[in-house]
């Protein structure tokens, strides 16, 4: 799968990071952050916003849009895209070829993606040493 | 004292809350109503109204509800914007103006319509002067669906809405305009912005982007504190309070339940957001990285910051076309074995589809309880789960296929694995897909229209 997207201004910043940190706890993204989808056609986008300003650098170097791909293998059939938005300490992800061709043509249950925002929030990340989350 | 003007989300789409409109009257002071009808597949749905009834494909519901309010917009000299005029802005309005003058506000009420959003006459003229209409999604020209086009929507932007409001519209009905227009326009009537303050023009933007969808910005379907979010069976609908210089507060109605915060702002502004650094709209491209929020006191967040930039020479237009046919149908299995029975009674379902030999586009299975939202995300099942609905979803060009499925899930109940029930519903219906096309059309070639109808 690939994850290269087309947009432009986006970035995959911090997936070099998040490697080698075998330190720090392992948490569901549902404790640092909130989320909410919706569709473009056959694409799902999640906005993925912090909950707490300190957690959006996690949420930067953590929630990369390869990681993202991963976490959906299986899900959703094309790319990912990851766009940033630290002004609203949120990440915006699309997700294409998510909706079994989308709008009127899909037969899911989620024909509009509208709970692909919680299954993100399902993802597992590692939270660097000396940040409190709670 | 700043000019402020205050503009309340009425509804957020075609079957949004009947009484949502009446309750931002009576809960406080506004300036302006604005109605958002339009999804992108509602066209469709009116368009086949329309072809039925040359008097319909437009929002019914705002006629009673116009009638139900006009005495008191008219007294507290509220005006509306609203899209729900569809594929037929002028049979909607002749509707309301017959309201009004049975209510006895003749010569009172002032109501305009906005036109020349609808493309599909001119359609074949069109792609013969070399526009190919190619799909903004998969690049595929509108020719290889041409004879299947149902409609035709260029979105229209801001101008026709000011023109309306200039000449002294309280109604202003549109078709096909962008959702967030119906918002901004008011502000660019009332403070009279320049066309070329992308920036104002964008915060206005926002501000629709924000209250298009009703009461998702102001509690409903929120995640952050949902079970405290109070009174959500009598949600207040945002208001924004817009000011010259393009800053804005969101709240509303003091009373009311929901929740204003950055929280379920945030939430709204990034619902079916693209690229945020280029939100594109036919008045400006709105840059909604440049957004600054703020909780300025309990239910209000201020607006600030936003950016902007001059539109492109293109508008999006919305095409619907025939693709074919699809059906959905349910069976529940209960507890021992509810996922056991349910997977087993899909392979059945399955194998007596093979045998007949039908073509589908595609056959979905899914067991809602176990993976319909989340897929293999879910983790694996509960084997002690106490119920599995069987939801099984074909998808064909061809009715005939689609037909023939439906009269597969019925005989399961007494033929297949035992625990069945959960089928009052009878057969599943054949539904006709109207399947979306996005795509260009230069500006150049639209010409919007409006038009003053006397009450």
């Amino acid at each position: 799968m690939s994850f290269a997207g087309r947009g432009r201004r986006k970035s995959n910043k911090g997936a070099k990071q998040s490697r080698g940190r075998a330190s720090g706890r392992k948490l569901q993204l549902r404790e640092i952050a909130h989320a909410r989808s919706g569709d473009k056609g056959d694409t799902a986008n999640i906005g993925l916003i912090a909950l707490k300003p300190e957690y959006y650098p996690i949420l930067e170097k953590e929630v990369t849009a390869a990681r993202v791909a991963r976490h959906f293998r299986g899900v959703i059939k094309g790319s990912v895209e990851r766009y940033e938005l630290p002004n609203l300490r949120a990440l915006n992800f699309l997700l294409h070829g998510a909706l079994g061709k989308g709008g009127t043509l899909s037969l899911k249950t989620d024909a509009q993606g509208k709970v692909f925002s919680t299954a993100l929030l399902r993802m597992e990340i590692r939270i660097p040493r000396g940040i409190h989350v709670g | 004292m700043t000019d402020v003007i205050r503009i309340a989300a009425g509804q957020g789409f075609w079957g949004d809350w009947l009484e949502a409109p009446q309750r931002q009257l009576e809960g406080g002071p506004i300036d302006y109503l604005m109605m958002d009808y339009l999804a992108e597949v509602t066209m469709s749905i009116m368009q086949k109204q329309r072809s039925r009834d040359p008097a319909l494909g437009y929002a019914k519901d705002f006629v009673p509800l116009m009638r139900s309010l006009m005495r008191e917009l008219v007294e507290r000299r509220i005006r509306v914007t609203a899209n729900a005029g569809g594929v037929n802005p002028l049979a909607c309005a002749d509707a309301v103006v017959a309201c009004a003058r049975e209510e006895g506000l003749a010569g009172k009420l002032c109501i305009a319509i906005v036109t020349g959003d609808d493309m599909m006459e001119r359609l074949d003229e069109l792609l013969a002067a070399g526009h190919v209409f190619a799909n903004l999604d998969t690049g595929e020209p509108l020719t290889t669906v041409r004879e299947s086009v149902q409609s035709a929507n260029a979105y229209l932007g801001a101008g026709p809405i000011v023109e309306a409001l200039s000449r002294g519209a309280d109604i202003v009905i549109t078709g096909r305009v962008t959702d967030t227009a119906l918002t901004l326009a008011p502000m660019i009537h009332r403070f009279g912005w320049d066309w070329s303050d992308w920036s104002k023009l964008a915060a206005g933007t926002v501000a629709g982007h924000i209250i298009e969808c009703g009461a998702q910005c102001s509690g409903g379907n929120c995640l952050v504190d949902w079970e405290r979010i109070p009174n959500l069976a009598d949600p207040g609908y945002p208001i924004i309070e817009a000011s010259e210089h393009g800053g804005f507060v969101v709240t509303k109605h003091p009373g009311t339940g929901g929740r204003v915060s950055v929280a379920s702002v945030t939430e709204q502004l990034l619902y079916e957001m693209g690229d945020p650094t280029s939100y594109i709209t036919p008045d400006c491209v709105a840059d909604f990285t440049s957004i600054r929020l703020r909780q300025s006191a309990k239910d209000r967040v201020s607006v600030g910051g936003v950016t902007g930039g001059p539109p492109t020479d293109f508008l999006k237009v919305s095409i619907s076309h025939s693709w074919g046919y699809k059906a959905i149908g349910t069976l529940v299995y209960a507890w021992p074995d509810a996922l056991k029975k349910a997977k087993k009674a899909d392979s059945i379902l399955r194998e007596r589809l093979r045998r007949l030999d039908l073509e589908f586009d595609q056959l979905l299975t899914e067991l809602v309880g176990v993976d319909a939202t989340h897929g293999r995300l879910a983790g694996p099942p509960n084997p002690d789960i106490p119920e599995v609905q069987l939801r099984v979803g074909v998808r064909a060009k061809e009715r005939r296929p689609v037909e023939r499925f439906t009269r597969e899930i019925a005989p399961l109940i007494l033929n297949g694995p035992p625990s069945v029930t959960g089928f009052a519903g009878g057969r599943p219906k054949v539904e006709e897909i109207v399947a979306y096309w996005p795509a260009l059309i230069p500006k150049r070639e639209v010409q919007a229209r409006v038009q003053i109808l006397e009450v």
